[in-house]
């Protein structure tokens, strides 16, 4: 099968400042494809190329065979967008905005009414199909965002930060909404710096920093290639002793982050009976994640 | 400007029209009011307040002659409104045209379903005031129909260069430039309120320039029923402000927004 998006070494810059340099990736059709990185990783950025809203300044691009942005807005008849700032229309009330949507696409009105139906009960607001935006909770304009990026009927659905600033309740909806997308066979790509979407949604995941891709794989690929099975995480006031006395044969690799000494290893029992003979530490044992694949490829450092 | 008139037969702009129309069927009495109220107030207190002291002009009753002027200078008014502080807020703060660039549209169509909407909100204007100055007599000849096509026509030669300046803006407070440097100068010195046989020379040859002073060339003899000259110059004129305009919008659009 032909893949859904091919990128080769597309570069992007603004003002001298080269904020994508050289990606090259590939969305196969049916996959959910994350893209993870710190802010300014240049995540937003690709993903405006992808839409066709950002041309890029070196590299090629194709979008479900359509060159891009030359053929941008053929392309995005068969495109769902859902962005950060939701930016439905203010104006109008949830069913409106699917009816004013659908127009853009130029959708006949037989087709239109049935497929907002079905969306609105897809979204779970059926209920406020005659409300006016600003009553509508945090999830739920993220819920209508989804359904009118649907209202094409789109093979393609690219989402940006799907579910930054909702509440547990509202993520979880988003999440099976998004794995129902998935199985009725559409792809998606997505932008996260969660590593508990990416790991419960992405197929495959591309881990951004610097404009450039660190890695690319799984979750549980990018998890055994990067990381040992599991991290104790140790600190407390015997630390410093544990470190200059104690028994660390089971540690594989370390690291020490302000007063926590993170312990890489693939004998977590062994460790954990080795640091119960010590006074004065605590540790929390874990299996390894994908947000320590994610701070070792791009470090600890804040990002503001 | 081909792909502008690609664009235009494509007809994909009216879903931007009809989107506009519907926000303003639900807000309509609060915009008619204040697209149409006031310079009925004006008109009705210059014209009878300052016609009184003034008597005839250009062989007319004042009130005649600034009803004329007034239809034009409410399509621009109208138009420049639509075209700058609504069309900023679906541009910059409601982010509603990024939402419409997601889907097929792409920014010639959005420009052209802005234009075509702030023209038709001037048309609206022009038809309100050109039917009160009818109740008034003032207007003396049904040739004064043909003023409604030109309404359309300069309403979107100001909504195309509202556009301009609205895809350079970084905040509301831009217009003023363009209200003080431009809009008020032209409404002053385009023959709405007085004629421009008085004005210094230099006056009237910037006023030639300008799309206000041929859009009033051509509405006042058709409402007053006067003999006309220079058709083609007025129409040409107004016509190129628009095509201008919308040519120029579309690229700076273009620019801010696919960045």
């Amino acid at each position: 099968m032909q893949p859904i998006v091919t990128a080769e070494d597309l570069t992007k810059c603004y003002n001298g400042l080269t904020v994508v340099n050289g990606i090259s990736l590939q969305v196969q059709p049916g996959e959910c494809f994350g893209l993870l990185g710190p802010n300014g990783a240049g995540k937003t950025t690709t993903l405006r190329m992808l839409l066709g809203m950002s041309p890029p300044d070196g590299g090629h691009l194709k979008v479900m065979g359509y060159s891009i942005p030359e053929q941008g807005p053929l392309m995005r008849r068969l495109l769902g967008v859902v962005a950060q700032q939701d930016n439905l229309d203010p104006d109008f009330t949830v069913v409106e905005n699917l009816r004013i949507y659908a127009r853009y696409f130029g959708i006949t009105l037989d087709e239109r009414t049935p497929r907002i139906q079905q969306l609105l009960s897809f979204a779970s607001l059926e209920h406020k199909a005659g409300a006016r935006i600003e009553e509508l909770s945090g999830g739920m304009k993220r819920r209508l965002a989804i359904a009118r990026a649907l209202i094409n009927d789109p093979q393609l659905v690219i989402l940006d930060e799907p579910t930054t600033g909702l509440d547990p309740q509202a993520r979880q909806l988003i999440w099976q909404r998004l794995r129902a997308l998935l199985n009725e066979g559409r792809t998606l790509i997505l932008t996260t710096h969660y590593m508990d979407e990416a790991q419960r949604l992405c197929d495959r995941l591309a881990i951004m920093d610097h404009g450039v891709i660190l890695d690319v794989g799984s979750p549980t690929d990018l998890i055994d290639r990067h990381i040992e099975s599991h991290v104790v995480e140790v600190h407390g006031p015997g630390l410093e002793r544990w470190l200059a006395e104690g028994e660390r044969r089971w540690v594989l690799r370390s690291e020490q982050v302000g007063e926590t000494l993170f312990c890489y290893t693939d004998h977590e029992r062994e460790l954990v009976e080795a640091l119960c003979e010590h006074e004065g530490l605590r540790y929390l044992s874990r299996a390894a994640g994908l947000e320590d694949v994610f701070l070792k490829l791009t470090g600890r450092e804040l990002r503001e | 400007m081909s792909r502008l008139l690609r664009a235009f037969i494509s007809w994909r702009w009216f879903a931007i029209w009809r989107r506009n129309a519907l926000v303003w069927r639900r807000l309509a009495g609060s915009a008619l009011l204040g697209n149409i109220g006031e310079p009925l107030l004006y008109l009705l207190a210059l014209g009878y307040g300052l016609g009184g002291f003034v008597g005839e002009v250009e062989g007319m009753s004042y009130i005649t002659f600034l009803a004329s002027g007034f239809v034009c200078a409410s399509v621009m008014n109208t138009a420049s409104f639509e075209g700058l502080y609504s069309a900023y807020t679906r541009m910059a703060v409601q982010e509603t045209w990024t939402a419409m660039l997601y889907t097929p549209l792409d920014v010639r169509d959005i420009l052209l379903g802005e234009a075509f909407w702030a023209a038709s909100k001037a048309l609206l204007s022009a038809i309100f005031i050109l039917a009160v100055a009818a109740l008034l007599g003032a207007v003396h000849t049904w040739q004064a129909l043909w003023v409604l096509p030109i309404a359309v026509l300069t309403g979107l030669a100001f909504a195309s260069m509202a556009l301009v300046v609205t895809a350079v803006s970084r905040s509301y407070d831009f217009f003023l430039y363009y209200f003080t440097l431009l809009l008020t100068p032209m409404l002053l010195f385009s023959g709405v309120f007085f004629p421009l046989d008085g004005m210094p020379a230099l006056v009237q040859q910037v006023a030639t320039l300008l799309p206000l002073t041929h859009a009033i060339e051509l509405v006042r003899p058709l409402m007053t029923g006067q003999p006309m000259n220079g058709i083609a110059l007025h129409l040409g004129v107004i016509l190129l402000y628009s095509l201008a305009g919308l040519v120029l919008a579309a690229h700076l659009i273009q620019r801010r927004l696919f960045r």
